[in-house]
């Protein structure tokens, strides 16, 4: 077990890399000079050479890399151009609260999706299983920015129930586990966890299916199992391909949360992705980029790793 | 002699392959939902392909006295938007940027990954570990956020959120097609056509392509649905289309404002591109097991 979860970081770290390079990149595909939005519009020739040697972007660009990677690896993202502070203080703030829609999220996506899954591959073909494809279809091809607004309409503008924006009375930012926070959260994360939903209903589905229909299935039965012994051989024939698909959820709903915290106001990445991008401020975006992409790079070895010690099977292939 | 076995060699695939795309034809249609979605999908496209001869409205034309009216209004069977121009002309006129904004980044990475994987699977080795790996990068990334840093960067405009989209499925389209291919590459009749002197390219485009397309096809028809949804995502953060074009996603931006005072109107957009996404979706599915003959 030890080799192979070695074997995997060894792997990870050429994919870090790039990772890094694609985030570098990215700001020397921008049209135009990356100082425009440092510049006042009026500034003279001297004054934007003195930027550019300042800010680096009068080296060759392997040059610019390897200094960029090395200060990012000593927790050093450059200055947000918007705000001055270091872009690391403002991404890590930032992903706690996607973080923590994320994980509210996944409860609810999550526990439906396994629900509804494996109630739909149990009775396939019957009405239930018509109504939980349904629901799942419905839930991966919702454009879930305009669910976000539907909800919005319904709970907040008619029915008055839930507030609309933000993630705290008074837009104070801070988080707290208590009703006056929660009440933020709810239609945020129900948004958030319809796709997850619909993905994790469509796999366990499936999964389940299949397991059922194997012979070692018919043989349980025949050396008279019960249905409850049966299921726990579904679960466990399920769990390895169904964690995997979680984990990518999981990490989709934490890199890809820009639409809905655009929709609620949340103040995550996505809102601050947002910002960086509305305000060009090249150094903040490359910066969230980078911390999303290897969140969801840990996130994608953890799963693998978590994977292999449940599936023996995984480890050999 | 040899005319007589080239001929029987060359016809004898030619006529199966017709056979089992008949028989999908066949299936397909025999299946309600998907003939019910084909439907729909034929009304959005025709009614935004033939827009101009409908008889509605001018979609840009707008009218600062007859703003944000309801649903239902006499002459403004879907109300107005926050301009005042009328939402059913809008919505119908949408159609046309909206979904090839959806569709062709699917399209544009169909054709690129098909190739790249052909090419990975078939010549294998070094090649397909460059390609693959290259590829392996991009999974690194949501592809929400890897759409959303690529237009971020480019800036907003609808040629770079295609550009974005179209690099968000390459890699999607290209592991799909590698694996079918890789699967294909050592089957006798490839054996036999580069036993009879058939070329790379030409065992590639002539035996290969027909073989591993259908999959492939069935794979990028399913993208179809997330890429209408991320499509329109992008224009509804601003990245898109601009303004006053009428476009789904951007409509429900600039609508959004409106949600306090024509709540319904506001989310009129936003069923355009649900309907046109669980439509894509429930034909992919259709398609996939009307493929699935053995079963």
């Amino acid at each position: 077990m030890l080799v192979y979860i070695l074997r995997r970081i060894v792997y990870v770290i050429p994919i870090v890399l790039s990772v890094a390079l694609v985030c570098f990149l990215l700001v020397h595909i921008t049209p135009g000079d990356p100082l425009v939005a440092v510049l006042p519009a009026d500034a003279s020739q001297e004054l934007a050479a003195q930027l550019r040697t300042a800010y680096g972007f009068d080296r060759p660009l392997p040059v610019q890399f390897g200094l960029w990677i090395w200060r990012a690896l000593h927790g050093d993202l450059g200055n947000s151009i918007a705000t001055g502070r270091p872009v690391l203080t403002e991404v890590l703030r930032a992903v706690g609260n996607t973080v923590t829609l994320a994980i509210a999220a996944a409860l609810i996506g999550f526990t439906l999706g396994l629900m509804f899954g494996l109630i739909a591959g149990y009775f396939r073909d019957t009405w239930i299983d018509k109504v939980a494809t349904s629901i799942a279809i419905a839930g991966v091809s919702v454009p879930h920015y305009w669910l976000g607004m539907v909800m919005v309409i319904i709970f907040s503008v008619q029915l008055n129930w839930l507030p609309a924006v933000g993630a705290g009375p008074g837009g104070s930012g801070a988080w707290g586990w208590d009703w006056e926070h929660m009440r933020y959260l709810i239609l945020p994360a129900i948004t958030t966890s319809v796709i997850p939903m619909g993905i994790v209903t469509r796999t366990v589905r499936a999964l389940t299916g299949d397991i059922l229909s194997q012979d070692f299935v018919e043989a349980l039965r025949a050396k008279g199992l019960r249905e409850t012994g049966v299921f726990g051989h579904v679960i466990k024939n399920a769990a390895p391909t169904a964690l995997a698909v979680m984990g990518l959820q999981l990490g989709y709903m934490l890199g890809g949360s820009i639409l809905i915290e655009t929709v609620f106001s949340w103040p995550g990445s996505g809102l601050l992705l947002n910002s960086a991008i509305f305000q060009r401020d090249l150094p903040l975006l490359q910066g969230t980029i980078l911390v999303l992409a290897l969140f969801f790079v840990a996130l994608n070895l953890l799963v693998d790793i978590a994977q292999a010690s449940i599936d023996p099977r995984i480890k050999r292939g | 002699m040899t005319v007589m076995s080239d001929t029987a060699l060359q016809a004898a695939p030619a006529t199966r392959a017709r056979g089992y795309w008949a028989t999908v034809g066949r299936r397909i249609g025999r299946d309600k939902v998907s003939m019910v979605c084909a439907l729909v999908l034929a009304l959005i496209f025709l009614s935004a392909l033939f827009a101009p001869w409908l008889g509605l409205a001018d979609p840009y034309q707008g009218s600062m006295i007859r703003r944000l009216r309801h649903i239902g209004t006499p002459n403004y069977p879907l109300g107005t938007d926050e301009l005042g121009r009328d939402m059913l002309a809008r919505l119908i006129y949408g159609g046309r940027l909206s979904l090839i904004i959806g569709i062709l980044p699917v399209i544009l990475a169909f054709m690129i990954g098909t190739t790249l994987g052909l090419v990975a699977g078939y010549v294998g080795g070094r090649l397909n570990t460059a390609i693959m790996r290259t590829i392996d990068v991009f999974y690194a990334f949501p592809s929400v956020l890897l759409a959303i840093a690529i237009s971020g960067a480019l800036g907003a405009g609808i040629v770079n959120s295609i550009v974005s989209l179209t690099i968000v499925f390459v890699p999607q389209i290209t592991r799909v097609a590698e694996s079918v291919t890789t699967g294909v590459r050592n089957m006798d009749f490839v054996e036999a056509a580069r036993a009879s002197g058939a070329g790379p390219f030409t065992i590639m485009r002539v035996h290969m392509l027909g073989n591993v397309l259908g999959p492939i096809f069935v794979y990028a028809t399913g993208l179809i649905s997330v890429s209408m949804i991320l499509a329109a995502g992008l224009s509804f953060l601003g990245l898109g289309t601009k303004p006053p074009e009428p476009e789904w996603g951007l409509m429900l931006n600039t609508l959004r404002t409106a949600i306090y005072l024509n709540p319904w109107v506001a989310a009129l957009p936003g069923v355009m591109i649900f309907a046109v996404s669980i439509c894509f979706n429930l034909l992919s599915d259709g398609l996939r097991s009307a493929m699935d003959i053995r079963n």
